[in-house]
């Protein structure tokens, strides 16, 4: 039979845990709405850049770039050539948040699987998936730790890191032939799905926004465009970064609100079991302790 | 010329469709938000190839801004913004300007200029074979464009 102190100071504990997940998921949630608000504020700027990307590269259709199209020597060397493949990996800096950074890091190691064809080297956003990898034998180019850690992304911040991919993209005799972009996609706050958008070389340019025929407009290009879009690529790597980190700050809430959220039930479930157990423990004490007396009074 | 179109149309007639704005749509955008969306008179930018002005019923344009000072008249009043690098698109009254930073006067913070601007005259006089020569040139010129323009309040 268990005992009576132990029982409360068991549910005291469970209750002080309830009060910390309970606190932990109205943080997540006041930081997801605004995470949210971030992301819509962050489109206008996209649809803006994709418009203007869009009418300078049908202005210098021949314009050649290797982060448009790759690096043009590699593509000539034929089978025998091991691909270089940069994995961009974006976790979270801190845990408590459900399978967010497990299901990250299960996709992760899922692409290296599926590449072993291919020297795949890893830049790692956000300390988790440094955590895990660094013991591990993979070859790790970077790490960029405490970027989301307060659950708010520059877009500076986003642009230094691509342009260090970028960088990575271009130097080292054209090494690298693809970079990757693994994050978590926001869907909802009770759904997210791991990722893989191919950041580098940028490939097809979409004319999306409201490029209708009609609406083209014949720009004074005041520098040649294909200037402006040596210009706009790097930007539009800038702002793919800066999208993911959002989306994944974004999910990484809305896991740790779910996530919370089912604790603070499971802890309430813990806690009307043990209040159960102690009552019945109590009653039994009490049960005993008349009998006892009357068993007592019996033999008297 | 508008005789197709019944008078009591809500839809716009051709002929209001041909006058002449008199105002302009500026917006001024960042990765981050929307910075700045006003109707105006006048627009200077900072083009790469010297300053942009802007009135209304310009040709439509796309020019890349340097960092400097963007300016614009609203009535009578004339306020003043920071911007650093990006693109100006003019076209049919809207003038979009996508620039990776927009502050107002009031936003700057002038003491961490000051500390910036120290900071790029250091490096750029130290000529080290580190130093990013072109970022250290872009720090100083932010710095001092934001002291320019914080000073003043």
């Amino acid at each position: 039979m268990p005992n009576l102190q132990d029982l409360r100071r068991r549910v005291r504990a469970v209750k002080n845990m309830r009060q910390i997940t309970k606190a932990m998921k109205m943080v997540a949630a006041a930081r997801l709405r605004r995470a949210q608000e971030r992301v819509t504020a962050a489109r206008p700027y996209t649809q803006k850049m994709m418009q203007i990307l869009g009418d300078a590269a049908r202005r210098a259709p021949e314009y050649k770039d290797p982060l448009l199209t790759g690096h043009q020597q590699n593509l000539g060397e034929g089978e025998n050539r091991r691909e270089h493949v940069i994995l961009a990996l974006v976790t979270a800096d801190k845990g408590l948040c459900g399978g967010f950074n497990t299901n990250l890091i299960k996709a992760a190691q899922e692409f290296l699987k599926t590449n072993t064809g291919s020297d795949v080297e890893l830049v790692l956003i956000g300390r988790k998936g440094y955590d895990f990898f660094r013991r591990r034998p993979v070859k790790i180019r970077r790490e960029h730790v405490g970027i989301t850690g307060t659950g708010r992304v520059n877009a500076s911040d986003a642009a230094m890191i691509a342009r260090g991919l970028i960088e990575d993209f271009k130097s080292e005799g054209n090494r690298i032939d693809r970079v990757y972009l693994l994050y978590n996609e926001f869907k909802s706050a009770l759904s997210q799905r791991p990722v893989v958008e191919q950041l580098l070389p940028v490939g097809h340019i979409e004319e999306t926004g409201n490029a209708q025929p009609e609406t083209l407009v014949d720009y004074i290009y005041e520098q040649p465009a294909s200037e402006i879009f040596s210009e706009l690529l790097p930007k539009l790597v800038e702002n793919q970064v800066y999208h993911a980190l959002l989306e994944s700050v974004a999910s990484e809430l809305g896991s740790r609100m779910t996530a919370m959220d089912s604790a603070s039930k499971n802890a309430g479930e813990v806690i009307d079991k043990l209040t159960l157990v102690m009552n019945r423990v109590r009653q039994a004490k009490i049960t005993r302790e008349i009998i006892e007396v009357v068993s007592g009074a019996e033999a008297l | 010329m508008g005789s197709r179109i019944a008078s009591h149309s809500p839809l716009p007639t051709p002929h209001s469709l041909l006058t002449m704005a008199d105002k302009l749509n500026l917006e001024v955008i960042t990765p981050e938000k929307l910075a700045l969306r006003e109707q105006v008179d006048e627009v200077v930018v900072p083009g790469l190839g010297g300053e942009l002005g802007i009135l209304p019923d310009h040709t439509p344009l796309i020019s890349q801004l340097k960092t400097g000072v963007l300016s614009y008249r609203q009535g009578g009043e004339n306020k003043r913004m920071h911007v650093s690098g990006g693109f100006v698109e003019v076209a049919s009254d809207r003038v979009s300007v996508l620039s990776d930073v927009a502050e107002k006067p009031e936003e700057i913070d002038v003491e961490r200029a000051q500390r910036a601007l120290d900071r790029a005259e250091r490096r750029l006089a130290s000529r080290g074979d580190d130093i990013d020569f072109n970022r250290a040139e872009l720090k100083l010129q932010r710095a001092m464009i934001r002291i320019q323009l914080g000073g003043r309040g």
